[in-house]
């Protein structure tokens, strides 16, 4: 974008200076100017009569005019670069310490939240949401590469930290995939072949393909959140995912976390599927509001999440037979169960 | 006192948010209040009465809601002064999109929510243009790809407000704005200081005063006409 200068001012209507400063809308407006965008007058004429009107100098208009352009542009266009995120312990329900006293998270990271309904997990969510200072009702703070990030709680560019997947979430627009990707894409100031490559990505992950073109109220529940899984990883700028659940149907739940972490993102899961607790390296287990216990995954539990996943193989597959009119065989167990060493 | 102007289009869960961050003010200690203005009718403040929150309903009836919110701030000061409360909230639904009931020196607050479509932000105007902090609700039913494009969209016309994510059912996001609250600016000086952010519409005919014969003869005052090539 071009510096404003007075000669511009002078030369081009209100109307193409509206389409090429966008920003120049808001600060007229702030400053209390009022004005048809279809007029062919130039802004330096427009600016001598509103200031002749209220008795002042139009310089002195241009100057505040100018003024906030330059705050408007500043608050664009920044980036982050965050390596980690520290979760420091508050409070529980009761007011006691929590017993987890603090939580590093570094880039790639992949941790599950585990514990009965009220326990807390969705207030670690909103704390995390929320870049606490201990200025919520559990007293946490989150560090941001060792510091407050309080000033990024209202970030909404390239600059903001948080996305968030939950399985209440739907697409409400009536648009196509493309054009949805497109927007998106285009909001974040990303290059517009991510497109193609978000559709490939989510088709990867369920295993209904789909194309472009597809209304997204036609996605299928399975679709839908595989877009939503590869878009959060591809499209999305912020470093931390929290997911609230992401629901079993139709999604290769495995490969939607390796992708978010191939994209090393951080990533918080919020479950009660033993699968997605066991696919985190670390588990942690709330009660009573608080962080009560972080846990390693052990080799025994990964192994138990390899049978897991041959459970959730069969499963799949009697579906698939299911609905494509086939009689269903006895279910192999003897080869799922391990051999005993 | 502090004055909080808080604005939006109908359906956006201006209510539903309020109540939730008025618990989360309640429990800091806040003697905090509401006015809702409105245009023909309203229940919320029995909503309001039902939470336990001190509430002042005004509908403009056959006025113009604009004009019958701005000539009644004396009233809510007043009110406010009488219930003894250290926080007002002026909660309106009823003015046009045209216009902002936002007063200079006040936190001004706008509500909008994700499933209002994409070019909402664009249509609203000055009410949201103007607004110091934009909350947007809703956001646990719609994508992250729908939020971020929404918000984008929020922050193309009002660059310099705060956007914070809210959701009423739950809550979640309401302790936030509720500390936003908190730190609203205190007024000082009498009511004669006030000024609005935005002038109000110009509103002057013959329709103003009661007219329903549609034509030209009997347009009287301010009008304009479609521009027909």
């Amino acid at each position: 974008m071009q510096q404003l200068t007075p000669e511009i001012l002078a030369q081009t209507s209100l109307a193409t200076l509206l389409v090429e400063y966008p920003l120049l809308e808001s600060a007229l407006l702030e400053v209390g100017i009022e004005f048809d965008p279809d007029e062919e007058a130039t802004l330096g004429s427009k600016l001598e009569q509103w200031a002749s009107l209220r008795q002042q100098s139009a310089d002195s208009f241009l100057a505040i005019v100018m003024e906030r352009i330059t705050d408007l542009q500043a608050l664009l266009g920044t980036t982050n670069s965050l390596h980690q995120v520290e979760i420091i312990a508050g409070r529980d329900k009761s007011g006691q310490a929590e017993s987890v006293d603090r939580l590093l998270l570094g880039r790639g990271d992949l941790l599950a939240i585990v514990g009965p309904t009220g326990a807390g997990k969705s207030r670690l969510l909103a704390d995390i949401e929320w870049l606490a200072t201990g200025d919520t009702p559990s007293g946490r703070q989150i560090l941001v590469d060792g510091q407050s990030a309080a000033d990024k709680r209202f970030s909404t560019g390239g600059d903001q930290l948080i996305a968030q997947l939950s399985q209440t979430m739907s697409f409400v627009l009536d648009a196509t995939v493309e054009e949805l990707l497109s927007l998106h894409v285009e909001s974040r100031g990303m290059n517009t072949a991510l497109v193609k490559e978000t559709i490939t990505a989510a088709n990867e992950l369920s295993g209904e393909p789909f194309g472009g073109t597809t209304p997204l109220t036609s996605l299928s529940g399975g679709q839908t959140r595989a877009l939503m899984v590869a878009d959060t990883a591809l499209v999305c700028r912020s470093p931390i995912v929290l997911i609230d659940e992401i629901e079993n149907a139709g999604i290769d739940r495995r490969a939607a976390f390796n992708l978010l972490i191939s994209q090393e993102k951080i990533v918080l899961s919020a479950t009660h599927d033993p699968l997605l607790a066991l696919l985190a390296p670390r588990r942690l287990c709330m009660r009573h509001g608080a962080m009560h216990s972080l846990h390693e995954r052990t080799p025994e539990e990964e192994a138990i999440l390899t049978d897991l996943e041959v459970l959730d193989d069969i499963h799949a597959a009697i579906r698939h037979q299911l609905r494509h009119g086939e009689r269903l065989a006895p279910i192999p167990f003897e080869a799922v169960r391990r051999k005993t060493p | 006192m502090q004055l909080i102007t808080v604005a939006g289009p109908p359906s956006s869960g201006k209510t539903s948010v309020l109540i939730k961050t008025f618990e989360a003010l309640n429990a800091q200690g806040a003697r905090a209040g509401v006015v809702k203005f409105d245009c023909l009718v309203t229940d919320d403040d029995a909503i309001y009465q039902q939470a336990g929150i001190a509430v002042k309903k005004g509908l403009s009836g056959v006025l113009c809601p604009d004009h019958y919110f701005v000539s009644n701030i004396d009233r809510v000061l007043e009110w406010s002064e009488k219930q003894d409360l250290s926080m007002t909230v002026i909660e309106s639904a009823g003015l046009c999109n045209r216009c902002s009931p936002h007063i200079k020196g006040s936190l001004a607050v706008c509500i909008l929510d994700n499933v209002s479509g994409l070019h909402t932000p664009k249509k609203i105007g000055p009410m949201l243009k103007l607004a110091d902090v934009v909350v947007i609700t809703k956001g646990d039913i719609v994508s992250q790809a729908e939020r971020e494009v929404f918000a984008y969209r929020v922050q193309g016309v009002a660059p310099r407000a705060r956007i914070i994510q809210v959701n009423g059912r739950s809550g979640q996001g309401s302790h936030a704005l509720a500390q936003m609250f908190l730190q609203a600016p205190v007024m000082t000086g009498s009511l004669a200081d006030l000024r609005l952010r935005f002038p109000m519409p110009a509103a002057l005919c013959s329709y103003c005063l009661g007219e329903t014969r549609v034509g030209t003869d009997y347009q009287i005052g301010q009008y304009r006409k479609l521009n027909i090539e």
